[in-house]
């Protein structure tokens, strides 16, 4: 079996509201793929559907070769989940919480639970509910690590998380490709999804509007660049730059990501007396190629 | 305090159905209890051998304070609603703080009000403001039902401001609470527990302990206000003046505090372990409040033995009510019927118990811990079937309690062990009741996560069908709909087994049919 998530046309629809307007999405075995679309694009109404929580109106839906509505239960010994908003049981510790999802999906290794408790520095003897909401997520992720599932779920995990947990979780995510399971990892963060992501699929508005490798993709990834030189402006041809706008010494464009070394030599070359650089946002992306769409 | 009347109008709307409901439940009940107060006491002497008959039984006096004249026909009419009504309508004010306080903060919708323009303490105030208003409505329309239901007007007003000053009270004791524990269960526990410690000073100041035990106790203060008995207005001066105090010790405590901590440090636990499944989960959840019902089950049984031996002593004389107790319960004998019609009633409130956990079911959908047990191999069924198995045992635990402390009473009171094993027995058969209307809550919630609530509806239409059917002559069909309607009147009368039987089946067969509605629908968080 090659594709982990198989899914076509997938509608689904509560009361007059579309959330899933005929989604098309594919995981590979083995692939981190990642899972990108604004506020209310349909992800993670997606991921439930998957999960056997809700019921698709139309369209086929696969996941590890079974029926996610039909078989959830045989399914779910084979996955773990993280949602985008971990609410846990106040009364329990974070420790009880991470024993209990690991019983309940069949076990836990004791070794890597403490390992990743102690990477995470989470302090498993506090009530959940005195947990902000990074650490609840925290809890979550190191109960799905902890777990040996073929296949990751995982909705917007590091929503909470600080910048240096983030970078540890992306430590984790990488390990765990390495030992070869598939990860579904939704997110809005575009640099996470570039670090982490084989294939991504982008949604809009309950449905497909790109999907592809990173390499097929990277024209989403341009950076805006505005400089002013000292020199004369250097020749910028072969770049590949758009929105090119050069105005006495001063030079405004976009250019993509793999050549912006080669644009800030050019330029570091003529003398650069200021420099503002902007990576776009996942939102400005989606204003620019779908915006007129809407 | 910038904003509070905005977050007083935000509650209110929020309550729109809620407040008016309780303040209806409570109306509805006095105007009732006051119109069936004239039939039950006809004459003089039946009301003065009755009243004498309360105030010689210790466990009476104790459950509902003594009768302050006993030639008056509201003070005894009105006996079971003095102190504890005082204390319900002190229950519904700490709720509504709680939830208004607490409960918010900790799903953190008091953040988002908090990031507005709103001060420090204008959640509390909001919170305080809309439980006062809800107590004192309580009060003052419930006395304008008991005088329009024929009770005089200065002894109405009494009871209706005697109400209205203890829920005053304990709303602020919930403002305290609130700013205590981190947890809305917590808070709900600690207030609980201080209108409950309120309630026993009294009980015990009343009977056996020293008097001025009684004037220490906020539910004491109403009490001796003595309505249709004196009517004394100035011991609400206490009450209020003690509203006032404690309302302001919680603004001092909620000045000390971090938003979303609590005065009491939560405790930390261990760091393995935990519930092993579905069930051993549902066990845990709810452990606690099975506790908590378990030990007012045991409390109230054993009351409710010690007193029925004096029921027939303190009817000498009072034909009609007499008649409507034996009309009630099925039975000649009037201490197996005020037995049976006891375990009837209690075992309607040990439905509420498991009531309540198939609501706190749909609560773990909406707030999204069903999600995370179901991506695990539970499935909804077999998460659901936990829930439901431990509201079936926790409600048959509660039942049985009761009717076994209230025979160990009995034992002990006639010196017949045989009394123990028969009032015991005789609990049993309410249990198949209870369970059918857990199975209608648990239909309810499996066809959407929203109806769970409306079980409470369900429950209340027992009530008002048992309570009010053979008063109200409603139509014999109609009565039959209640469960409760199905169960033979042990102790005294024969045991059929027939109806019990058929009590299980619908019970099974609601459970069949709410698994197969599951099956279908969505799992839906928020
Ligand atoms: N239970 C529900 N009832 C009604 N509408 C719903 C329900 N669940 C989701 N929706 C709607 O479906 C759409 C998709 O929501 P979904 O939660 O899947 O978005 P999302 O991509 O996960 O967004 P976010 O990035 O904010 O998490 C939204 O318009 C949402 O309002
Ligand atoms: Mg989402």
């Amino acid at each position: 079996m090659t594709n982990a998530i198989e899914i076509a046309g997938l509608v689904k629809t509560f009361g007059s509201i579309r959330a899933l307007d005929e989604l098309d999405l594919t995981v590979r075995t083995g692939e981190v793929h990642g899972f990108l679309g604004p506020n209310g694009s349909g992800k993670s109404t997606t991921i439930r559907v998957l999960l056997g929580l809700l019921r698709s109106n139309a369209g086929s839906v696969t996941l590890l070769g079974g029926d996610p509505w039909r078989d959830a239960t045989a399914l779910h010994r084979r996955l773990a989940y993280v949602p985008g908003d971990v609410n846990l049981w106040p009364q329990l510790t974070g420790g009880e919480v991470i024993d209990l999802l690991g019983r309940l999906r069949g076990g836990v290794d004791p070794g890597r639970r403490d390992k990743l408790i102690q990477k995470f520095e989470l302090d498993p003897t506090k009530r959940s509910r005195a947990y902000s909401k990074g650490n609840r997520q925290k809890v979550a992720l190191v109960a799905a690590l902890a777990s040996d599932a073929e296949l990751l779920i995982l909705d917007e995990p590091t929503s909470g998380l600080d910048p240096l947990m983030e970078e540890l979780f992306r430590e984790c995510v990488q390990e765990e490709r390495s030992r070869g399971r598939t990860v579904l990892l939704s997110s809005h963060i575009l640099s996470e999804v570039e670090a982490l992501c084989d294939r991504v699929s982008i949604i809009r508005n309950g449905r497909t509007v790109e999907t592809g490798s990173l390499t097929d993709l990277r024209h989403l990834t341009e950076t805006s660049v505005d400089a002013t030189l000292t020199g004369p402006v250097p020749d910028l041809a072969g770049l590949d730059l758009r929105d090119l706008d050069i105005e006495g010494g001063r030079v405004r464009c976009l250019v993509p990501t793999p050549a912006l070394g080669d644009l800030l030599a050019r330029l570091g070359a003529a003398g650069i007396s200021s420099l503002v650089s902007q990576p776009p946002t996942l939102e400005q992306l989606f204003l620019r190629h779908y915006g007129d769409q809407a | 305090m910038n904003g509070w009347t905005l977050l007083l109008r935000m509650a209110l709307r929020r309550d729109r159905l809620l407040i008016p409901s309780w303040v209806a439940v409570f109306v509805v009940v006095s105007f009732g209890s006051a119109a069936a107060t004239e039939s039950l006491y006809g004459d003089p002497v039946s009301l003065a051998a009755a009243g004498h008959a309360v105030n010689a039984t210790p466990a009476l006096v104790a459950l509902y304070g003594p009768i302050y004249d006993v030639t008056a026909l509201g003070a005894i009419g009105m006996m079971k609603m003095n102190a504890m009504g005082a204390a319900l309508v002190g229950l519904l004010g700490l709720l509504l703080v709680i939830r208004h306080t607490r409960a918010d903060e900790e799903v953190g919708r008091t953040e988002l009000a908090a990031s507005g323009a709103v001060g420090r303490h204008a959640a509390l105030a909001a919170a305080l403001g809309t439980a006062a208003l809800t107590v004192v409505a309580v009060g003052g329309l419930s006395a304008g039902a008991l005088a329009a239901a024929g009770l005089p007007l200065g002894g109405s007003l009494t009871l209706g401001a005697a109400w209205a000053v203890c829920g005053l009270v304990f709303t602020a004791v919930g403002g305290v609470a609130a700013q205590l524990a981190t947890s809305a269960r917590a808070s709900r526990g600690i207030a609980v527990a201080a209108l409950l410690a309120a309630y026993v000073l009294r009980a015990v100041g009343d009977t056996s302990g020293p008097a001025w035990l009684t004037w220490a106790s906020p539910v004491g203060w109403s009490q001796q206000m003595r309505a249709y008995a004196g009517d004394r207005w100035w011991p609400a001066a206490f009450a209020l003046l003690a509203a006032v105090a404690v309302a302001a010790a919680a603004v001092l405590v909620e000045q000390r505090r971090d938003l979303g901590a609590g005065v009491l440090a939560d405790r930390a636990g261990p760091a393995h372990g935990g519930p092993t499944g579905p069930l051993s989960l549902a066990w845990r959840l709810h452990r606690l409040a099975l506790a908590g019902w378990a030990s007012g089950f045991a409390l109230l049984g054993f009351l409710l033995g010690s007193i029925a031996s004096s029921v027939p002593q303190f009817l000498e004389g009072a034909p009609a009510a007499a008649e409507m107790i034996r009309a009630l319960g099925g039975t000649d004998r009037l201490i197996d019927a005020f037995l049976a019609t006891e375990l009837d009633f209690t075992a309607l409130v040990a439905a509420a118990f498991a009531v309540s956990l198939i609501v706190r079911l749909a609560g773990e959908e909406a707030h999204g811990r069903a999600e995370e047990v179901l991506a695990t191999p539970t499935g909804r069924i077999r998460w659901a079937l936990a829930h439901l198995a431990v509201a079936l045992l926790g409600s048959a635990v509660l039942i049985v309690l009761l009717g076994t402390a209230a025979g160990l009473a009995r034992a002990l009171d006639t010196g017949e062990v045989s009394q123990l094993l028969s009032v015991a027995g005789a609990s049993l058969v309410r249990i198949p009741a209870a369970w059918t209307m857990a199975a209608v809550a648990l239909l309810l919630y499996a066809a959407s996560s929203r109806a769970a609530v409306y079980a409470w509806a369900a429950l209340v239409g027992v009530v008002v069908l048992g309570e009010f059917g053979p008063l109200m002559r409603l139509p014999d069909w109609m009565q039959q709909l209640s469960p409760y309607r199905h169960i033979p009147a042990l102790p005294g009368a024969d045991l059929e087994v027939t109806p019990l039987v058929v009590l299980l089946a619908v019970t099974a067969a609601l459970v069949a049919a709410s698994a197969v509605l599951y099956r279908r629908r969505d799992i839906v968080t928020g």
